[in-house]
């Protein structure tokens, strides 16, 4: 649906690799030409005009993303370069100081690059204990793994909410309110989720949240940290500096903003605020709804479809939701990717930075398709089409 | 060379690359090389003796071109001495790098000649024998 909102699309190509980054809708795009062009001055600064034009553009789009994750208030939002840095800011800003040698963070081996190293960088630190929550034979969580998990040193449970190569929506509700018996706190790896399905804060009861923009229509470098007020109100800055500030006379007397200004210091990423906030209204304008109903349809028909090709390990078919990861047999995974951009189509391959997923699943590199809203039954056929062939490895050596 | 003859001769050494799989042997020195960019990744083993290169054998994961390119680079400098073997990586690099080479020399190796046509596989084509010539190195 919607694909004439994106002008990338009129050149043709089949692009399956929403998993990395997704594609840009002209209003996203106009949004931040249109902040350069006509009111491009600093935020939170101004005397005139075109300033506090910035600055409530900046300030809406806060309120947009409180709505769109249903946060009780708009100060619980801070805005950060993307999931990476908003898991690494709840790692050294809020755990680096409650946490002691010893204690336990569960994650899983499905998680991403960026919500494994930051944990074990704090191990290497402190001395915490990094272990993981043992995946069901389908790669998924359990509730009842996440029981067997838990003993009386774990503090913190972090996890995906979608994980980035199988695709399993976590069952966030029920692990999260178990851990609250335990007393322990849950990290939520959102950039998978966020503007792919109904993401409610309060609901799920998450504690610390991560999110990018540019998965969900955004543009790059900018994305969010969600805490509840008080966790948030706990995380010491990493950066210090202006535009986070009151006032200050000497290393003893300085008086910092509240939140969530005292997290952002420096100029901010203003334009990609901006079009982050557009990209909320685009996403509502559609709904979350059927965006969440429209990709795992498509799946199940990319998994009837892939079916057809007799020689093809697909290793998640049975898992709903956007992401389908496979090989062909005898062909490397990233020689399939470069035969298909052969046809225009742009797949990913590799370990998907999640190198710890091969002890589970016993193969290191894959194939991964996935999808949004805008991509169609057609742009599948292309791929089964391209994808029924005896040559493929022959044709992508490209000689 | 004809471009349906390097396909087959790139496909076979790929399909059963040479001298894959590791040894035990304590007289191999040992290297690893991987790609900090793609997902390519060898672990190496050299026997060197008189000066004479007696053996080499790979293992590890990667896509077609860097594959076939270790398992031909093997068969072509086992027996070679240190110098001979220096020469040959030379030459093929720059073939890689469109500089002037010796044809004749690198004989096989010459099914990559067109590969600088795609630029992203230059580093598939030559990943595997700069794993072998960084052994070579430390081995002189
Ligand atoms: C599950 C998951 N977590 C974290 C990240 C990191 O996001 P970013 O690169 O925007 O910081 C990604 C992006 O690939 C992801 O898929």
């Amino acid at each position: 649906m919607n694909r004439e909102d994106f002008p990338i699309l009129e050149s043709g190509i089949v692009y399956f690799d929403n998993g990395a980054t997704t594609l840009k809708p002209k209003c996203v795009i106009d949004s931040m030409v249109d902040y350069y062009t006509n009111y491009p001055s600093n935020a939170h600064r101004g005397d005139y005009k075109i300033s506090l034009k910035a600055s409530s553009e900046y300030e809406l789009a806060r309120e947009k993303l409180k709505d769109f994750i249903n946060a009780e208030t708009k100060e619980e939002i801070v805005f950060t370069s993307g999931s990476t840095e908003s898991l690494n800011m709840i790692v050294n800003g809020y755990f680096k100081y409650f946490l002691k040698e010893n204690d336990e963070v569960l994650i899983t081996k499905a998680e991403h690059a960026s919500n494994i190293l930051p944990w074990y960088e704090l191990e290497n630190e402190i001395g915490i204990k990094v272990n993981y929550i043992p995946l069901t034979k389908d790669h998924t969580i359990s509730l009842e793994n996440v029981k067997n998990s838990i003993t009386d040193k774990t503090k913190v449970i972090s996890i995906a909410h979608i994980s980035n190569v199988i695709g399993d929506v976590r069952p966030l509700k029920e692990i999260i309110s178990y851990a609250h018996e335990k007393g322990i706190l849950v990290v939520v790896d959102a950039a998978q989720s966020v503007g792919h399905i109904n993401v409610d804060v309060k609901d799920l009861d998450i504690d610390f949240m991560a999110m990018s923009a540019h998965k969900m229509c955004g543009p790059t470098g900018i994305g969010a940290l969600y805490a509840k007020y008080d966790l948030l109100d706990k995380i010491k800055p990493y950066k210090y500096g202006g535009g986070m500030n009151v006032a200050f006379t000497d290393p003893k007397n300085i008086q910092y903003m509240d939140l969530p200004t005292k997290l952002e210091a420096g100029t901010q990423n203003i334009a990609g605020v901006i079009g982050f906030g557009k990209a909320i209204d685009y996403i509502n304008e559609i709904g979350i709804d059927n965006i969440e109903e429209y990709t795992d349809n498509l799946k199940k028909y990319l998994v009837d479809r892939l079916k057809e090709i007799n020689n093809i390990n697909i290793y998640n078919e049975n898992i709903e939701g956007s992401t389908l990861t496979f090989n062909i047999d005898k062909v490397f995974a990233q020689d399939t990717a470069i035969y298909l951009d052969k046809y225009n189509i742009c797949v990913r391959s590799g370990e998907h930075c999640a190198k710890k997923l091969d002890d589970e699943l016993g193969i290191k590199n894959t194939v991964r398709v996935s999808l949004y809203f805008y991509n169609n039954k057609e742009d599948i056929d292309k791929l089964v089409d391209a994808l029924k062939n005896d040559k493929i490895l022959e044709e992508s050596i490209g000689i | 060379m004809d471009n349906n003859l390097k396909r087959t001769i790139i496909l076979e050494n790929y399909e059963k690359p040479f001298h894959k799989g590791l040894t035990n042997d304590e007289s191999y020195i040992k290297g690893n090389k991987n790609s900090q960019t793609c997902i390519d990744n060898f672990d190496i083993q050299l026997k060197v003796n008189n000066n004479i290169i007696e053996d080499i054998r790979f293992d590890g994961e990667a896509c077609a071109i860097a594959t076939s390119s270790m398992s031909i680079s093997i068969s072509k400098l086992i027996g070679k001495t240190i110098e001979e073997a220096l020469n040959i990586i030379e030459n093929y690099e720059k073939m890689i790098n469109e500089e002037e080479y010796d044809k004749d020399l690198l004989e096989e190796l010459i099914v990559y000649e067109d590969i600088y046509k795609q630029p992203s596989r230059k580093k598939c084509a030559t990943l595997g024998i700069e794993g072998i010539k960084d052994l070579i190195k430390n081995a002189k």
